[in-house]
């Protein structure tokens, strides 16, 4: 009997630890053979702990497990109160187009030999006997833009560092996923690990790079520990080392682990942090590309970007561009987070609306109420109230509506949420992950605090103030934290003014 | 109290451990982290001639990232997620709920030094929200009821 028990930290903080233990146990009591395998997750966050058990019918799924509900995994299962059918089978997994996590919760994270076996390795198998110049010419020809936020094409960045010339390049991927509301690195990471290898790996045969560093915030545990195991596992195969599957030329990762700043997410801050500085951002120029990490040409990309240039080349740069709308092409992993009844994760092309993704795949509030407000992309993302639901999910569809994706993270809130404890929020967070390079995010960001306060005491006349400093803050900070900061601010402010305008004697 | 001569012998290892890598500032201190419980103001100097940097600019790094301890924190840390998919789910109740039984604020250990309360932003958990993390064990769903729970727990 080969049981599948996740892995994945949102399956282990709802108790798939504990549900592991209790299966082995009841195997022992029963003296059965039970082959228990950890994968990462299917993405379906409130099915889970998701058990699967594989049958002559396929994988057939149990779910949410408690440990009450093991001793029916070993009865007849057709009877199970929390059988789910084939797992496949499933209006979440089937409405999906899962390229770049199509591997994600199906097979054994840190089994090489199951990767290889689900398409893995046969992108770098192909990328290995192509030069520099046509690797980067079919990232480009992909589409392929920065999914960590920025929506930079890929393909640019890694001509510009390909192009450079050093006595050293590296590859740096940005795993400090900090943004609330996303969690698709540490999915990627946590249930597929070769991905991001092997994707880190094409990116140093086309740039001429031959180190890497994975720098994994330190608020991810097991994303750091299955990476570690993995890198560890892939050189002793060859497939990292001295040789890149035995005819490459070099090319080894390193895992650092960050220290709690969300400001180490901005690609430069990153970098000092790596260096071992305080992650303060640098200025633009000089580009990462051209004087990155130790003043070296370095590719900085996101999780899901590296991890996506393998099925770019295992099945083509026309197959993946096909996906998607306007300069959006490919697909991207939708985080469905917040008050909602189904919440996730779900690859899918660009494309859908806001509300085919709120009212449609996430089913609207887990509580019952009606949904007032999404915010899209992370803390320095917009609220988009109802009236813009019809917003396709693209980077210049979001732009055009003052807003963002982001790294495709949405948050849903109900009805109770008040809009200007929000936007205090969103200055108060950023007051405190300021790294304190520049005035207007430093100083601003604590000024903005302030003058919510007033906003909320009932003094109508600090809004256009608040307006002021956003303007300031936006156009005068040197990265996104200081800079986008304005966006859910001013989204608030904009689209539910009711909640900005307090009386003040409701206020005392 | 820390023994200083055990603190020395061992940062000396750590130290020696990390002498390859490129940029060893981060590895080190979280090795000391790991090791000690906190950053002693007394490895500072060692770690500073190792990587010829200042006490100051090793300092400025410390103080830097919210990871790094500079005294030792309670007996247990409880980490509650403050970010905006757990507050769509009622975090702030939650927080209010742990401050007050604690007795403590954020950043605060209780009197008897059994709980540091800190707050996170994002455990990557914003599908089951309101999110914890209880001396690095991860807890999704966490109601007031939960908080209580994990309370005795660490109180036991």
């Amino acid at each position: 009997m080969k049981i599948y028990i996740p892995l994945d930290s949102a399956a282990v903080a709802l108790g798939a630890d504990a549900l592991a233990a209790a299966v082995a146990a009841e195997a022992r009591r029963l003296d059965r053979e039970v082959e228990i395998i950890r994968n990462g997750s299917r993405g379906m966050v409130w099915l889970e702990p998701l058990v699967e058990v594989v049958t002559p019918q396929g994988r057939i799924g149990f779910g949410p497990m408690t440990p009450a509900d093991v001793p029916g995994l070993f009865a007849d299962l057709a009877v199970h109160p929390k059988a789910l059918g084939p797992v496949e089978e499933l209006p979440w997994m089937k409405g999906q187009t899962r390229l770049t996590f199509a591997r994600v919760g199906i097979i054994d994270p840190l089994s090489l030999a199951d990767y290889e076996a689900e398409g893995g390795l046969s992108g770098l198998r192909k990328a290995v006997a192509m030069d520099p110049a046509a690797i980067v010419a079919e990232v480009t020809a992909s589409g392929l833009r920065g999914r960590g936020g920025a929506g930079f094409p890929t393909g640019i960045k890694w001509k510009t560092v390909s192009e450079a010339v050093a006595d050293r390049k590296y590859i740096v991927c940005n795993a400090d996923e900090g943004d609330s509301a996303t969690f698709a690195d540490r999915m990627l990471m946590e249930g597929d690990p070769f991905t991001l290898i092997e994707g880190m790996i094409i990116a140093g045969l086309a740039t001429g790079a031959t180190k890497g560093f994975v720098y994994i915030r330190s608020e991810y545990p097991v994303a750091i520990r299955v990476m570690e195991e993995a890198c560890r596992l892939a050189r002793a195969a060859g497939l990292l080392g001295g040789s890149v599957l035995g005819s490459g030329p070099a090319f080894d990762i390193e895992i650092r682990v960050g220290a709690g700043a969300y400001v180490c997410g901005e690609e430069t801050s990153l970098l000092n942090s790596l260096e071992g500085k305080r992650g303060v951002v640098r200025a633009k120029p000089p580009l990462p590309a051209l004087e990155g990490f130790l003043g070296r040409p370095t590719v900085v990309n996101n999780v899901i970007s590296l991890a996506s240039v393998p099925v770019i080349f295992e099945k083509g740069a026309a197959f993946y561009k096909d996906f998607g709308l306007g300069r959006s092409r490919g697909t991207i992993p939708l985080q469905i987070a917040g008050n909602v009844r189904f919440g996730g994760l779900y690859e899918v092309a660009f494309g859908l609306t806001l509300g085919d993704i709120v009212d449609g795949i996430a089913g609207g509030c887990a509580t019952g109420r009606p949904v007032k407000a999404v915010q899209v992309g992370g803390p320095l993302g917009a609220y988009h109230p109802r009236s813009e639901f019809d917003t396709p999910f693209g980077y210049e569809e979001f732009a055009g509506k003052d807003g963002l994706i982001g790294h495709a993270g949405l948050t849903v809130f109900d009805d109770s949420a008040d809009m200007l404890k929000q936007a205090r929020f969103a200055m108060e967070f950023c007051a405190i992950e300021s790294c304190g390079k520049c005035t207007p995010c430093r100083i601003g960001a604590v000024r903005g605090v302030e003058t919510v306060d007033r906003i909320a005491k009932g003094d109508a006349a600090a809004i256009p103030l608040l307006t002021d400093l956003c303007v300031t803050m936006k156009s005068g900070s040197l990265c996104a934290l200081g800079g986008f900061t304005p966006y859910p601010v001013m989204s608030a402010l904009t689209h539910f003014p009711d909640d900005f305008a307090r009386s003040k004697e409701a206020a005392e | 109290m820390l023994d200083v001569s055990m603190v020395s012998d061992r940062v000396a290892d750590i130290l020696a451990a990390h002498r390859d890598l490129e940029g060893p500032l981060l590895p080190i201190l979280h090795a000391i982290q790991a090791e000690f419980g906190y950053i002693p103001q007394s490895t500072l100097p060692g770690i500073a001639k190792a990587l010829n940097l200042s006490k100051a600019e090793v300092h400025g790094v410390i103080s830097f990232y919210h990871d790094f301890r500079e005294a030792p924190a309670g007996r247990h840390v409880l980490k509650l997620c403050r970010a905006e998919a757990c507050q769509a789910m009622g975090a702030d109740r939650v927080a209010a709920h742990a401050q007050g039984t604690l007795g403590v604020d954020w950043h605060g250990t209780t009197e008897d030094g059994a709980v540091t309360l800190e707050p996170v932003f994002c455990l990557g958990l914003c599908a089951c929200g309101p999110a914890a993390m209880v001396d690095g064990r991860l807890v999704g769903r966490c109601d007031e009821v939960e908080i209580d729970a994990l309370i005795a727990e660490v109180r036991a």
